[in-house]
């Protein structure tokens, strides 16, 4: 609802992001499209000819690739389903009365500042290493032998460090969420005689919708490029153990210089994450839009 | 009405929350600690929490065997520099869309997230390309660019559900009363969006300077800020805890403390105004 | 001055019809109010006559020239919305001089204007406060003031009372009229109210699915109105319809009977009901009648009515007051109040 004039400056107004965006976007994904068909590898110069689907062909029926794939579905579905249980859990606990609530925030809220490079670097040496670490420290003062994390459990450790990343943005979103709770239908349910576990699978959970999906579509966003806690601690390795599909375009492009098979591994990526994309675009314009 | 019984339950709860936080605080509390440490200490099988020796000579040896403050520096630029380009660019688009509806807005914006779906290794090589022809590789314009480019969906997000919420009367009004487009967002719209724009600018700063795909990819030396100058960390140097301690504290204190100023303003922008 | 002309004035939002053609004549120095239930179009026209929204087809005139494409600001008028619109981080007396700066008045002379608008509005004490920490009551006159200053050719409120409470709304529904006493200025209100309507308006357009189905002084539409529609819209509580069956050579689909029309009889009436709810308001007694075959009517009986819920009453009405309407629910003059035969 407006005139004609506001209407035309709104276009205009919006020219900027939208070639941006669009620039940004659409430019490099045609060269990518464009290399992917190519043989092309800038460590042998060449007229670069074209090969067809061969580097698709490559890189799907690729070992790594179906273990990449995997990987970063579980390392996805791993850190969304700790995030979102703790941060339930935690969204809970918090919006309860207790003494010094301000500061219980804002360590929980702490990792959420971490780089992700410091994260993965403190985990890594810190806890994790099985000689110094603390937590080997920890299995040897019960008379355990340590676990060597990064080599037994290399994708498990990393779903753990970035779990520990995203745990307070989850929580965070969800307390303020329960605080919007109307206080009168949780009084009114108590009327009615319902005990706590039905006021939080009726009530706070409903309640709760609108947060759960937004921490889900905006945590997948992030989580599907998951690349520098991989780079610092497992190079993903051992073998392909613990590389996501990001981490293998990535060794692919830049360590083997191999910019067609890169190039086709991104677009398959791309055509992934669309998958993804468009559950959640269903998700959030049902429950997003008011 | 405190009875005792609820005063139980409330020192219960108090233990658990503090139990449980300060478990999710610790690695951070730990490495602060490390730092003050020698590396003897830091490796100790049986590590102290306070009774050790505290020394400043992580920081000093930091300080002195690689260029911190030029990281640090970089991240300042990079972070606070996309976040302002990002601001001046998407106010307009999300003024376009809060005030100005049309039947392709809701399209408009989901096209603009999904924009941020788009997995970077998707447009790395060319970008990487790109930047290495025409000498962007290893420069701070080179990521302020990709920078404001990257977190321009999330931005203009925000900023559109901060206006949303502002009567299109009060700009109509404004209107009304004579003033044209630039007073109008100028000297109404801005001031009264104010803190949603504060807060915009602090996540996309934050965003910015923990960003380690790109950070990582595009810079080498010259340009890298404290996401890359700590990779460098990442072996064998590693080892050496409390060293690397003291970097990762330097890295991370200055965005920490940003972030538990304005925690309250974060949250909303954060969900994409889903959670008031 | 502040003549207003709509000719032939359309507005369609994709293929919705929210105005149909439609003419009006606003007079200079008139106090108009359009009236109607949502979604009748009667903000939507405003809005229009504002240059807030374009019009789609046909003309706004405002002081006999043609105004249709002109942006807001140089229209010449003022507009108080329903949410009053003040801009919440300017004081008092920064919200008053915002159109005067825009119309880069000097400084001085926006001073003067200010204290004459505060006086007159008993807004001099809050001059220094920001919206926020007014009443509901002094925002609104905030606004006004913002309003007044630009000395305006014509004033445009949008339901401004709508928000404020019921005791307040009738003081300010003074103040308003008052303001427009003294000023002499053309007023167009728009409202959903139509006590507001009928206790302000000069004239009063009546405005139902984006037509107006009749335009005329409070008294007319009261006395006179065309329709079933703007019959049952004017007068409060709502007139009674009655259906009866057509009997040859007369045209008479339905009655109306206002409550206040109503007479309760001894002996046998018009109507036989049982009365339901009684409403005691004092100085008037509102009786909800089950009459068998018609549905309940109201009536407006005295303060000291001694009714109870249960009794059985007889109705009547006065024969010139009933108003008899057609199948098209159109009026009947000459069967009608008003009417050749009444007269």
């Amino acid at each position: 609802m407006a005139t004609t004039q506001s209407r035309t400056l709104a276009k205009i107004m919006l020219f900027p992001s939208v070639s941006l965006l669009l620039a940004w976007m659409i430019v490099p994904l045609c060269m990518t499209l464009y290399f992917s068909f190519l043989d092309y590898n800038l460590l042998m110069p060449g007229d670069n000819e074209f090969i067809g689907f061969l580097n698709y062909e490559f890189f799907l029926t690729d070992p790594a690739f179906v273990e990449s794939f995997f990987n970063t579905l579980l390392l996805v579905g791993g850190v969304l389903l700790i995030t979102l249980c703790g941060g339930v859990g935690l969204a809970i606990l918090l919006d309860e009365a207790i003494w010094g609530r301000n500061y219980v925030r804002m360590m929980v809220l702490a990792p959420f500042f971490v780089m992700p490079t410091v994260s993965a670097l403190v985990w890594k040496n810190m806890f994790m290493n099985p000689v110094n670490g603390l937590f080997a420290h920890f299995a040897q003062w019960l008379g355990v032998t340590p676990v060597d994390f990064f080599a037994e459990l290399p994708l498990l450790s990393i779903i753990v460090i970035v779990s520990w990343q995203w745990l307070p943005f989850a929580a965070l979103i969800l307390l303020t969420a329960i605080q919007s709770l109307d206080r009168e239908q949780l009084e009114a349910a108590d009327l009615d005689g319902a005990g706590p576990f039905s006021k939080f699978f009726y009530i706070v959970l409903p309640h709760l919708s609108r947060a759960v999906t937004a921490v889900i579509l905006i945590e997948t966003i992030f989580l599907l490029s998951v690349f520098a806690e991989i780079l610092v601690t497992t190079s993903g390795g051992p073998g392909y153990a613990s590389t996501n599909i990001t981490y293998l375009i990535y060794t692919q492009s830049l360590l083997q210089f191999d910019v067609g098979g890169g190039s086709a591994g991104g677009i398959v990526a791309v055509i992934i994450a669309n998958i993804v994309a468009i559950f959640l675009m269903r998700l959030i314009g049902k429950n997003l839009e008011n | 009405m405190a009875t005792n019984s609820s005063n139980k339950t409330k020192v219960i709860y108090t233990l658990v929350a503090w139990t449980i936080s300060g478990m999710i605080f610790f690695p951070i509390l730990w490495t602060i600690i490390t730092s003050f440490k020698t590396e003897a200490e830091a490796i100790s099988a049986s590590p102290s929490l306070f009774m050790f020796e505290w020394t400043l000579e992580n920081y000093t040896q930091v300080l002195a065997r690689s260029p911190y403050f030029d990281h640090f520096l970089n991240s300042v630029i990079i972070s606070l520099g996309a976040s302002i380009a990002g601001l001046l660019v998407a106010i307009p688009a999300a003024w376009s869309m809060a005030f100005v509806q049309t039947k392709r807005t809701k399209g408009l914006l989901m096209w603009m997230l999904s924009t941020k779906m788009l997995p970077p290794v998707g447009v790395l090589i060319p970008i990487y390309l790109l930047f290495r022809d025409v000498g962007l590789l290893d420069t701070r314009l080179g990521l302020v660019i990709v920078m404001t480019l990257i977190n321009l969906p999330i931005m203009v997000w925000m900023l559109y559900t901060y206006f949303r919420e502002i009567p299109h009367e009060i700009l109509e009004a404004a209107r009304m009363d004579g003033a044209g487009i630039k007073e109008e967002i100028l000297t109404v719209l801005l001031p009264i969006a104010l803190p949603g724009i504060a807060s915009t600018l602090l996540l996309n700063v934050i965003l910015a300077w923990n960003e380690a795909f790109w950070t990582l990819i595009l810079t080498a030396a010259h340009a890298a800020p404290l996401t890359a100058f700590i990779a460098s960390y990442s072996s064998p140097e590693g080892l050496f805890y409390a060293k690397l301690s003291a970097a990762s504290v330097m890295a991370v204190v200055p965005i920490l403390i940003l972030g538990w100023f304005s925690q309250k303003q974060l949250v909303r922008g954060l969900s994409f105004g889903a959670v008031k | 001055m502040g003549s207003i002309t709509l000719k032939q004035v359309t507005k369609s939002f994709d293929d919705v019809n929210v105005i149909k053609p439609l003419d009006l004549d606003i007079r200079d120095g008139e106090f108009i109010v359009f009236v109607g239930p949502s979604g009748c179009g009667k903000s939507t026209l405003l809005r229009m006559i504002a240059g807030l929204e374009d019009t789609t087809s046909g003309t706004i005139e405002i002081d006999g020239k043609e105004a249709t494409s002109v942006p807001p600001a140089k229209r010449g008028l003022a507009m108080v919305f329903q949410s009053y619109a003040l801009y919440p981080h300017m004081s008092v007396r920064n919200n008053i001089a915002f159109p005067l700066k825009q119309a880069k008045v000097a400084p001085a002379v926006i001073k003067e204007k200010i204290e004459k608008a505060a006086t007159m509005l008993n807004l001099t004490d809050y001059l220094d406060r920001k919206p926020g920490q007014l009443s509901g009551g002094q925002r609104q006159r905030v606004a006004i003031g913002r309003a007044i200053v630009r000395q305006p050719s014509a004033f445009l409120f949008d339901e401004p009372l709508l928000n404020l409470d019921a005791s307040l709304r009738v003081n300010m529904r003074l103040e308003i009229s008052q303001l427009h006493k003294s000023l002499d200025t053309t007023m167009i209100y728009v409202t959903h109210d139509q006590v507001e309507a009928m206790t302000m308006a000069d004239r009063i357009a009546v405005f139902n699915g984006g037509i107006i189905e009749q335009v005329g002084t409070p008294l007319e539409l009261y006395r006179k109105p065309v329709n079933r529609f703007v019959a049952g819209f004017i007068g409060s509580p709502k007139m009674n319809f009655i259906d009866v069956a057509p009997k040859p050579g007369d045209a008479t689909h339905s009655l109306g009977v206002r409550p206040e029309h109503f007479k309760i009889t001894t002996e046998q009436g018009l109507w036989q009901g049982q009365v339901g709810v009684v409403e005691h308001l004092g100085s008037e007694t509102f009786l909800h009648v089950h009459v068998d075959h018609i549905g309940t009517l109201t009536v407006k009986a005295d303060g000291d009515c001694q009714a109870v819920y249960g009794d059985q009453i007889n109705l009547t009405a006065e024969q010139a007051k009933i108003m008899h309407f057609d199948k098209q629910g159109m009026t009947i003059p000459a069967l009608s109040w008003g009417g050749e035969s009444a007269a």
